[in-house]
């Protein structure tokens, strides 16, 4: 980075610390954060969806439908959350293959599962074969994120299926006696008095998604705590900079890393939750 | 099923170290998986039935000196629960480890003068001991929280009761105090409860080493998964297992949680 980086091992402690925090690896585990960040604000909107789809699908009136919605709320409470990840990712990667082999390859007799193999024809393979590193990358990204969306979703259809019980009956049918059809009053009075209901449930989850980022290093993605056990465990001599097992000293840059981040988060659905109760005839918003 | 009673002989403990070395590398059976699987939850209930238990103390006196009004006792109580509930349990799991890894390195020797001793830190580096303490800790935090969100809403009307009565001290503390803060924290700590037995899933697979492939549930589970390249059984067998166990602490906490609520009228319990 600097001029005078081309031998560290001459420098004093300032400047090697200088070259030692701007040599490329070091920017790519600040970059890292930035995946983390990315993950957060890309799942938060999907989660939401799954979860307004699970809690509506609970609801319906349908009745296999509503089996689903049961299903799905119900299995977050019973089932680990890393047990999912590992399930959906493996599931989800053969899945698509599988398909793709289907479409592409239409005359392969062969079964696919050949006692402990899972056999597809090259072209189904997914990323590609030749694809570039960066593609094999995002694609790790894509399915941690469909993993990430379908888990939480549930917790999330929790939440939502919830808030939509705790609004009061009485004003729904106050909207019935106004003569608002089924669809308007779910519009116009059940969806926006929903939101008040569902804040505490949605923060709740929102930080046990921050605390599972973590996890995105189990499912292979190259993120923080990837980094930092990369850079932190110890280097010899033969190499530029050579340094004792830091892993500590990362792991705890990492947990300053997540204590800001919650405490940030906390104050922000703090500010959230007096905005959403104002006019409501509750304790948070009577004032 | 005489070939699957002799796998559950040879792998039923497998995961405490009895029975057979070897796991299964070829022609795994569905029974392989079940009974391997099933060993493994040995390690979980393990770590959740004491973690759960040692918490509780723990718990509960972090919940009283954040509660208390001297600072001394409040500030330790807040960091305490602040760092922990902030911090996500597998940047907690490597944090402990790469520290118990440390302190051997470090040389701790105690004089007593007398005689020297070495404080025995391998343990420490083993799941068994160092996860326990990590889980512990863990639960012990967020069920101070809960706990103390219970203490702030104890109905005033009992503490004045037991004040006019002329209660004091460890007595009130004893009959009113705390089991009317079980009572409100109880249906929290049972969620609690349930999350820290399914985080028991985290230990092997963050970085406590399985010493000689002793391992929990989920590192026979993806064990198999990865030899056999089919998802779709030992992770629907391993689910299976959890929502079992699930139910049983739903269960037995609901229990205990009538009782609490025994002394309630019908309609205004929770």
């Amino acid at each position: 980075m600097f001029e005078y980086c081309t031998d560290p091992s001459s420098l004093d402690s300032l400047q090697w610390w200088s070259c030692y925090l701007t040599t490329n690896k070091q920017i790519m585990f600040y970059q890292s954060f930035g995946t983390v960040l990315a993950l957060l604000l890309a799942t938060a909107p999907v989660i939401l969806l799954f979860g307004f789809g699970g809690a509506l699908a609970r609801r319906s009136r349908f009745l296999p439908l509503r089996l689903f919605g049961l299903g799905y709320t119900s299995m977050v409470r019973g089932i680990p959350d890393i047990i999912f990840f590992m399930f959906a990712l493996i599931a989800l990667d053969q899945g698509i293959e599988y398909v793709r082999h289907i479409v592409l390859c239409p005359d392969w007799t062969e079964p696919v599962r050949q006692g402990n193999d899972f056999v597809v024809c090259a072209a189904a393979k997914m990323p590609p074969n030749n694809a570039p590193q960066w593609v094999h990358e995002v694609y790790g990204f894509f399915l941690a994120l469909v993993g990430y969306s379908v888990v939480y979703g549930a917790f999330a259809a929790n939440t939502l299926f919830g808030a939509f019980q705790a609004v009061p009956h009485a004003q729904l049918e106050t909207a019935a006696a106004f003569g608002m059809s089924k669809r308007k009053a779910f519009w116009r009075i059940l969806l926006p008095q929903m939101w008040v209901y569902a804040l505490p449930g949605l923060s709740n989850l929102w930080m046990i998604l921050v605390k599972a980022t973590p996890l995105l290093f189990l499912l292979g993605v190259k993120d923080i705590v990837y980094w930092a056990n990369e850079l932190g465990g110890a280097k010899t001599a033969r190499f530029t900079y050579p340094h004792g097992d830091w892993r500590l000293g990362y792991f705890l840059v990492l947990l300053a890393f997540y204590l800001i981040l919650t405490w940030v988060s906390e104050r922000g659905f703090e500010r959230l939750n007096r905005y959403v109760s104002r006019g409501h005839a509750s304790r948070g918003g009577s004032t | 099923m005489s070939a699957c009673a002799q796998v559950f002989s040879d792998y039923a403990l497998r995961s405490i170290g009895m029975g057979e070395r070897l796991l299964p590398k070829a022609d795994i059976s569905l029974c392989d998986q079940f009974v391997l699987i099933g060993s493994g939850l040995i390690w979980n209930i393990y770590f959740a039935v004491l973690a759960v238990f040692f918490g509780f103390f723990l718990a509960t006196a972090v919940a009283l000196a954040r509660s208390s009004n001297r600072r001394l006792l409040q500030w330790p109580a807040r960091a305490f629960i602040f760092v922990i509930r902030g911090s996500p349990l597998f940047i907690q799991f490597f944090i402990a480890y790469e520290t118990f890894v440390l302190i051997p390195k470090l040389g701790f020797d105690i004089n007593l003068g007398f005689t020297e001793i070495t404080v025995e830190t391998r343990w420490l580096t083993k799941a068994w001991l160092g996860a326990l303490i990590v889980l512990f800790l863990n639960t012990s935090a967020y069920t101070a929280q809960i706990f103390h969100g219970a203490l702030m809403s104890v109905p005033r009307g009992d503490i004045e009761a037991a004040d006019a009565i002329g209660m004091t001290g460890f007595r009130k503390f004893r009959r009113i105090v705390f089991p009317a803060m079980l009572r409100l924290a109880w249906p929290s700590y049972t969620n609690e409860a349930i999350f820290l037995f399914h985080a028991t899933t985290l230990v092997f697979f963050s970085s406590f080493p399985a010493w000689r492939q002793k391992g929990d549930a989920l590192y026979y589970a993806s064990y198999f998964a990865d030899k056999t390249f089919d998802p779709f059984i030992p992770y629907p067998i391993i689910a299976g297992y959890f929502v079992i166990f699930t139910l049983l602490v739903t269960l037995l906490f609901s229990r205990v949680g009538k009782r609490l609520n025994r002394h309630i009228p019908k309609e205004r319990r929770q």
